[in-house]
């Protein structure tokens, strides 16, 4: 995906930002794992990998959690760690079947608590209709370990006649995000100790199977399908533009946000077209047949604040520009290092 | 959302730039001091919408890009301590020092922290009386009000283990200087709307008198900052040179006597070195004799760490309005918000990553425009 990727600092060490999803995360892919690892099912680098096994094609993906708070408006670590491995297959155009569970608990994590994320991830599995069906526990003493972080992963069945793909958007296609961008990150950093700030909002954290199937049984020939998660909405569709050597032009007034997204984001100095969302997903599919695929997402409960955004152009391959509100433009870059905040 | 979306209003924002197009009929440089300001005008694209000929230069306001390279080896310096927890505004960890910056002082375990108000920092030192907790105090006159409160309250509760390393600026001294070299091509000015919340304008009107240039104190939402323009070019055109308010509905003239007090009683003016722009007097603040010891600097010795500025970055020329980001040979290719060879890359406030993040440079924006 980088043209030319600079090989790693070796006296380097690991930073916050390598597991940002932006810039950082992608050049350790890029010169360390991708390298290291290369087959051709990895090549794609996608939310998953689609893998051939006795005439059927299987989506298999892995997702690790350590999100802070445990618990947080609207969801927790263990309803998180479903829809995030469940929505990663879904964006391979996949039914999830199965999923695997890894706890790394931190000694003297409440059982209490421990009970809450195991029945918040059951109820989270059966609202998906998938089956957890192995795992493992393990324990690293008191201070060695944030209370507790969760791994999943998961294999699902890709969709007949289906084949998305992250290199697969064309000129002429249409952008559509399926809700408001945003909330999952800025109702867990509001309720992130050392920030004073009351806010309404909860996380979007959802599956977005149903959405993604009642999209698929209407248009098949959807082209990308990417859920917006680190890194936002601006830093999925650069990669995307990057993949497809194409260009995206958005429309700021047709993203949906959120109020209290926005205000929480001109407080906090974020923009909200890189905060994460967890319940959402972005779909490239070919412009005649936006309005179908649009009705179809906006059926589904989740789906009403599905809106087309933007198109693909064969212009500016490989850039995402955006034309704001007032009428001028200005380039969308892959989130950079963390958001940080403004200082004056 | 109220009291944000009526300065974005499309209708508005047409209307001013109609004016400003029909005031204007002679070229103008106008310099938006303040970085917040600098990144309002790439991130809502504002400078396409103006006349070719009202060129906007951006200035030195971004107080993370100024902190000397030598301050910030001393907070790096403090904060590899094993009995420092030091706290920070965001942007400030990855600001290149002379060789690491605060963010791979934390990577290796130093105890750095990312707070979002100064008196975080102190809650920390309340609930931490074994830790020493240092505070980097910086910013403009801005953030004064909030970093002298929080050492006034640890002088109230005798908190013996915070600190504050300070980095205070001021910006009349600054735009005293840059008007004042014999080059300079500023013909007006865009003061910093929330400097002057807190210090109100008087400061600004000799500076106005004497180099004969309007100054206008600006907002940061797209119709602020194009009404600041139209007020400057208005005044140009007719010859006129004053400071005008814009931003009226957050700035008095007096500014804001309560916070002034704050400051007075715990800062002093002093000398500052300014990253790019040298030693200029009175430019900035330092500890009163009476709070010395919430001095970091002091309690922890590091008057002693001294090292000059690299001869390859050029993000002087940058702060001060004569270089823009993207005519740097390093812009984007040595230089990026991963590798930055300056604070101008790497700060929410600084030029070069408002031109990096907004834009790759003015041709290829043209061409996406199209």
């Amino acid at each position: 995906m980088l043209s030319c990727p600079a090989p790693l600092d070796h006296r380097d060490v690991v930073e916050m930002a390598h597991g940002g999803g932006g810039r950082k995360t992608a050049r350790l892919i890029e010169t360390l794992f991708a390298p290291a690892f290369r087959n051709p099912h990895l090549e794609p680098l996608g939310d998953g990998a689609i893998v051939t096994v006795g005439g059927e094609r299987l989506a298999f993906t892995t997702d690790t959690f350590v999100v802070t708070p445990a618990f947080f408006p609207g969801g927790d670590i263990g309803s998180l760690a479903v829809h995030g491995t469940v929505n990663d297959l879904a964006m391979c155009g996949a039914e999830p079947l199965f999923l695997s569970a890894g706890y790394l608990l931190e000694e003297g994590f409440p059982m209490r608590d421990l009970e809450r994320v195991v029945a918040s991830m059951a109820a989270a599995c059966r609202a998906v209709g998938v089956s957890l069906v192995t795992g493992d526990t393990k324990v690293v003493d008191r201070g060695k370990g944030d209370g507790i972080y969760v791994n999943t992963s998961g294999v699902g069945r890709v969709r007949d006649g289906v084949s998305v793909g992250p290199g697969r958007a064309a000129a002429g296609d249409a952008v559509i995000v399926s809700g408001p961008v945003g909330d999952h990150g800025i109702a867990v950093m509001a309720a992130r100790e050392g920030i004073d700030f009351e806010t309404t909002l909860v996380s979007d954290s959802a599956p977005v199977v149903a959405l993604v199937r009642a999209l698929l049984d209407a248009v098949a020939d959807t082209h990308v399908l990417r859920d917006p998660t680190r890194g936002g909405l601006a830093t999925a569709l650069c990669e995307i533009a990057l993949s497809s050597n194409v260009g995206i032009r958005l429309e700021e007034a047709e993203i949906p946000v959120r109020e209290e997204v926005r205000g929480a984001c001109e407080l906090l100095g974020f923009d909200p077209l890189y905060v994460a969302c967890e319940g959402r997903f972005l779909a490239i599919v070919p412009g005649e047949h936006a309005d179908r695929a649009l009705a179809a997402i906006r059926s589904q409960p989740g789906g009403e604040g599905a809106r087309r955004i933007g198109s693909v152009v064969a212009e500016d391959p490989g850039r995402l520009v955006l034309r704001t509100r007032i009428g001028s433009h200005r380039l969308l870059e892959r989130l950079s290092g963390e958001q940080l905040p403004r200082i004056c | 959302m109220r009291h944000v979306d009526e300065y974005r209003d499309p209708a508005a924002v047409e209307a001013v730039v109609r004016r400003i197009h029909a005031t204007v009929t002679r070229p103008w440089t106008l310099m938006e001091v303040c970085g917040g300001q600098t990144h309002s005008i790439l991130k809502f694209g504002m400078d396409e919408l103006l006349p070719e000929n009202v060129r906007l230069v951006h200035g030195p306001g971004c107080p993370v890009c100024v902190t000397p390279l030598e301050l910030i080896d001393r907070a790096i310096a403090i904060a590899s301590r094993p009995d420092v927890t030091f706290c920070s505004f965001g942007d400030m960890l990855r600001v290149p020092g002379s060789r690491d910056d605060l963010l791979k002082v934390k990577a290796r375990g130093g105890d750095v922290r990312i707070v979002y108000s100064p008196l975080d920092a102190l809650r920390l030192a309340r609930q931490h009386p074994e830790r020493k907790v240092v505070f980097f105090a910086v910013g403009f006159e801005t953030t004064a009000p909030a970093n002298a409160m929080a050492v006034h309250r640890a002088k109230a509760e005798g908190l013996a283990n915070f600190s504050v390393l300070v980095a205070h600026v001021l910006v009349p001294p600054a735009l005293e200087a840059l008007l004042a070299s014999d080059d300079s091509q500023i013909q007006g000015l865009l003061a910093p709307g929330h400097v002057c919340a807190v210090t109100g304008y008087r400061d600004y009107e000799p500076v106005s008198e004497k180099h004969r240039i309007p100054i206008v104190v600006t907002g940061f939402e797209p119709l602020d900052l194009l009404n600041g323009v139209l007020a400057a070019v208005t005044q140009l055109e007719r010859g006129e040179a004053r400071v005008e308010n814009q931003y009226a509905r957050v700035v008095a003239r007096e500014g804001n006597p309560a916070a002034q007090r704050m400051i007075e009683d715990v800062f002093v003016v002093s000398d500052r070195s300014w990253r790019g722009l040298g030693e200029i007097p009175k430019s900035g603040y330092a500890l009163s004799p009476r709070y010395a010891a919430f001095d970091a600097e002091r309690v922890f010795d590091v008057g002693g760490i001294t090292v000059s500025e690299p001869e390859a970055c050029r993000a002087g020329l940058v702060l001060q309005g004569r270089l823009r980001p993207t005519d740097c040979p390093e812009f984007g290719t040595r230089c990026t918000p991963e590798h930055p060879l300056g604070a101008t890359m790497v700060s929410t406030e600084g030029a070069c990553a408002a031109y990096f993040h907004y834009r790759r440079g003015p041709r290829e924006t043209a061409a996406a425009a199209g």
